[in-house]
């Protein structure tokens, strides 16, 4: 599943602030912010893509996008703030005892154009998203396991959905970016009819789009009049909202929120430590392809100090893990601690000690260099020689899969059976630290087509035990996702992008 | 002189195709190209070749060059990579927003360039010309986004004078609500300003030096007939060729402007074709800028030729 990110800049963060900031503040307790209202316009402002920019909702994943899509149209599941899924147009789902027949129950609801949502909706969304004739459908790949032809309707309000191969995890799929469940026939992007909680209005592709509330949405009317979801860049966004030009803020640095803490027209709703960031060490060559140096290079990592310098105090130390704090996530294994003795005698038994080592990075995000400068300098203290190269943005995560033994990483929120899948098996697309092993692909499969829950997570837990003793990720620490509103802004609550609450305006009221 | 059009312009059309074949050659040397960008990490290999194949990135570059040379000979800068939207489209939809911030420096500028470099020269050596000389160096000095912050910092997040950004206005917004222009026709007014208004004190106090006007004072003509007949014509040559100059620095200041004002422009434009590797729209884009330039430039000196006719001031 791609895990949605923006190219520009995953987190504007910068470096040099040492601060430690404890707690994310900014989320107000109920009653605080009094009585919902209705009315009024909210301008929220997100990371630009320019000409990339895109209304068809089965084509693009920036942020910008995925929050427009997600003003018009709705997708059959969302993911909860733990990544688990929650039911949207599908009330409920059932599935076979193997799970490879699922049957969704669709709720009532109508499109823009006063149409009920009926299977027939659904079923096409699937086979345009599935269409192997389109280059750009982004849930393709997490969505291969349908077998659209054996999937039917079994009636206007029932959806049978066949699967090649079992998956208890199709519910979290159909919540994957890309997966809006869009009209019967839908062909015109530039016209775009959905179930969700705003109607377009208009769209001009790097600056705007302008919705008003659809009345009839299935879940009540939004409470705003009108919602703009604009362009902006870092410095722009900042800008804007602290000059009232706009009321909600989008991937705000560290920084922005510890100046904008201290005034009074701008609140910080900070979702903490939800996202990733990340080394990674090539598992299949010279000289991580010795577990033993894998770990001694996770002991050397001093995580506080990333946290503190590169994060600027605003996230939680990393266990060389993905997904602190979702569904299925083992916190059960010990914290790495930092052991520079025990990682030099590793790293001396292993004849590494004084081999120079290339940390291959970019300023594709920001804080990567500074982080890999960092690392550098930690592993230095052991006799480490870490050599710090930089290389194009555009093209830095596909580079990355050729090019270096050590490199930069980052990932948003995807549920932790999709980071796998698309990461860390022989299959995956964006492998960055080549881990393939047949016995961890296969167990992984094992797992995610259990149908008992108990049992999945047990299983799931050992292939996260196994990686963090023997995989290539070194997962330094776990960032806030860092949002900014105007002081009049209510009903914005701080959760982890990608999931249902995130980005979600109709819940969103002007004081 | 109309030898001399003639042959400028057929100089400036070898000058585009030169162009031409750097930019796309620069576009072509840069890591990855549009297939690449578009996906992130999200794309498996054999969909970004699918979408590479589709939009015949797959060809050799020299004849996807010819391709697009052949276009432009008939009128067609084909379609953007990344939308498929006409290139003549995107170039229309964000020229305005530049033209309107050129267009406004220019009407400041320009007279207040002539005015103060006019004071500075007459006056040369007097306290007027040192305030004036020393305010334009220093202002000279400060990076323009430098500068753009501190404007914005001052007198829109403390003062809430002046709006801060262009985010999510429109074309229509420009002409109700102007107070949008004044930062940055600020920031680019006093980015030229300075070179300018320097050009035209050098000029004035080289006429007033000159054996012509030495002579034509020592026949008793009038201070005021002077200056306005004789000295300030051929001191406005060297700031009219700056002025073709101030084009070409107006074009970085705008970039820099349009960046930090989330104005929808040329520029803007051109960083998005580049980081997207969309190569039509930045061959489409350079293209009508080198058109611009060089036609400023000729404009410029036929302009000079007509306030000094001297044949040395074509060359």
């Amino acid at each position: 599943m791609p895990i949605a990110l923006t190219r520009r800049g995953f987190l504007g963060f910068s470096a040099g602030a040492a601060l430690v900031l404890g707690g994310c503040g900014g989320a107000e307790s109920p009653g605080e912010a009094g009585e919902p209202q209705r009315g009024g316009r909210l301008r929220a402002l997100f990371t630009g893509g320019g000409t990339r920019e895109t209304l068809d909702p089965h084509a693009q994943n920036l942020f910008i996008d995925q929050a427009r899509h997600k003003a018009i149209f709705d997708k059959l599941t969302e993911l909860g703030d733990d990544l688990a899924p929650v039911p949207r147009l599908a009330e409920r789902w059932e599935s076979t005892a193997d799970a490879t027949v699922w049957r969704f129950t669709l709720r009532q609801a109508i499109f823009h154009d006063g149409q009920p949502l009926t299977g027939d909706d659904v079923l096409f969304s699937l086979a345009r998203i599935l269409d192997p004739a389109a280059g750009d459908r982004l849930a393709r790949q997490s969505l291969s396991a349908i077998d659209i032809g054996r999937c039917r309707v079994v009636d206007p309000r029932t959806v049978e959905i066949a699967l090649s191969t079992p998956s208890a995890e199709l519910p979290a799929l159909l919540a994957t970016t890309g997966a809006a469940i869009v009209r019967n026939g839908y062909a015109d992007p530039a016209n775009p009819v959905g179930t969700g909680p705003f109607r377009f209005v208009s769209f001009e592709p790097g600056r705007a789009l302008v919705a008003r509330r659809f009345d009839e949405h299935w879940e009540g009317p939004a409470l705003l009049d009108e919602l703009h979801i604009l362009s902006a860049d870092a410095d722009a966004r900042a800008n804007a909202l602290q000059g009232g030009q706009a009321e909600y803020a989008h991937e705000m640095s560290p920084t922005f929120a510890r100046t904008a803490e201290a005034g009074r027209t701008v609140k910080i709703v900070a979702a903490p430590g939800c996202t990733t960031q990340a080394f990674v060490l090539k598992t299949d060559r010279p000289p991580f392809d010795n577990p033993d140096v894998s770990l001694a290079f996770k002991l050397l990592a001093d995580r506080q100090r990333l946290v503190d310098v590169v994060l600027g105090g605003r996230g939680v130390p990393g266990n060389d893990l993905f997904g602190k704090g979702y569904r299925y996530y083992n916190s059960t294994l010990p914290q790495r601690p930092r052991d520079v003795a025990e990682a030099r005698s590793l790293l001396t038994k292993a004849g590494v000690l004084n081999q120079p080592v290339q940390f291959f990075t970019s300023t594709v995000s920001a804080g990567f260099v500074d982080a890999a400068t960092l690392f550098a300098e930690q592993a230095g203290e052991a006799g480490m020689r870490v050599e710090v190269v930089t290389g194009a943005a555009e093209t830095y995560f596909k580079d990355q899969l050729t090019t270096g033994v050590l490199g930069s990483h980052r990932a948003g929120a995807a549920p932790i059976p999709d980071y796998i899948n698309s990461r860390l098996l022989s299959t995956s697309p964006f492998n960055a630290t080549a881990w393939k092993r047949p016995e961890f692909d296969a167990a992984f499969a094992t797992a995610q087509s259990t149908v008992d829950e108990a049992e999945r997570t047990r299983l799931y837990h050992a292939l996260q035990r196994d990686l963090h003793d023997r995989g290539g990720l070194l997962a330094w620490g776990h960032p806030d996702w860092i949002t900014a509103v105007a002081a009049n802004v209510h009903g914005v609550r701080p959760v982890p992008p990608n999931t249902v609450d995130w980005a979600r305006f109709d819940k969103v009221w002007l004081g | 002189m109309r030898g001399y059009v003639a042959q400028r312009l057929g100089l400036a059309l070898v000058q585009l195709m030169v162009l031409s074949v750097l930019v796309f050659a620069l576009t072509a040397l840069l890591p990855g190209d549009a297939a690449d960008v578009r996906f992130d990490e999200s794309a498996s290999p054999e969909q970004v070749a699918n979408l590479r194949a589709e939009l015949g990135l797959d060809r050799p570059a020299v004849e996807r060059f010819f391709d697009w040379a052949g276009g432009v000979l008939t009128g067609d800068l084909g379609h953007s990579l990344v939308n498929g939207q006409p290139v003549t489209e995107i170039i229309g939809g964000s020229v305005g927003a530049t033209l309107v911030l050129a267009v406004a420096t220019l009407a400041v500028v320009v007279p207040l360039a002539a005015l103060l470099g006019a004071l500075a020269g007459v006056y040369e050596g007097g306290r007027l010309d040192r305030s004036i000389t020393s305010i334009t160096l220093v202002l000279t000095a400060i990076p323009d986004f430098v500068l753009a912050l501190l404007l914005i910092s001052v007198l829109s997040l403390q003062l809430g004078w002046l709006p801060a950004t262009w985010v999510g206005a429109t074309g229509e917004d420009l002409l109700t609500s102007p107070e949008l222009l004044v930062l940055p026709v600020l920031v680019l007014f006093l980015r030229t300003v300075c070179t300018l208004s320097r050009q035209v004190r050098a000029g004035t106090i080289t006429s007033l030096h000159a054996g012509y006007v030495v002579q034509a004072r020592r026949l008793g003509v009038p201070r005021k007939s002077l200056l306005l007949r004789h000295v300030l014509p051929n001191a406005a040559v060297p700031g009219v060729q700056e002025l073709a100059r101030v084009g070409d620095n107006l074009l970085g200041g705008v970039l820099v402007v349009e960046a930090i004002f989330a104005i929808p422009g040329f520029a803007t434009a051109l960083i998005d074709g580049v980081e997207a590797r969309d190569v039509p729209v930045v061959q489409g884009l350079t293209l009508v800028l080198a058109v611009a330039a060089l036609l400023v430039n000729l404009a410029a000196d036929l302009v000079c030729n007509r306030l000094v006719p001297r044949t040395e001031v074509l060359r």
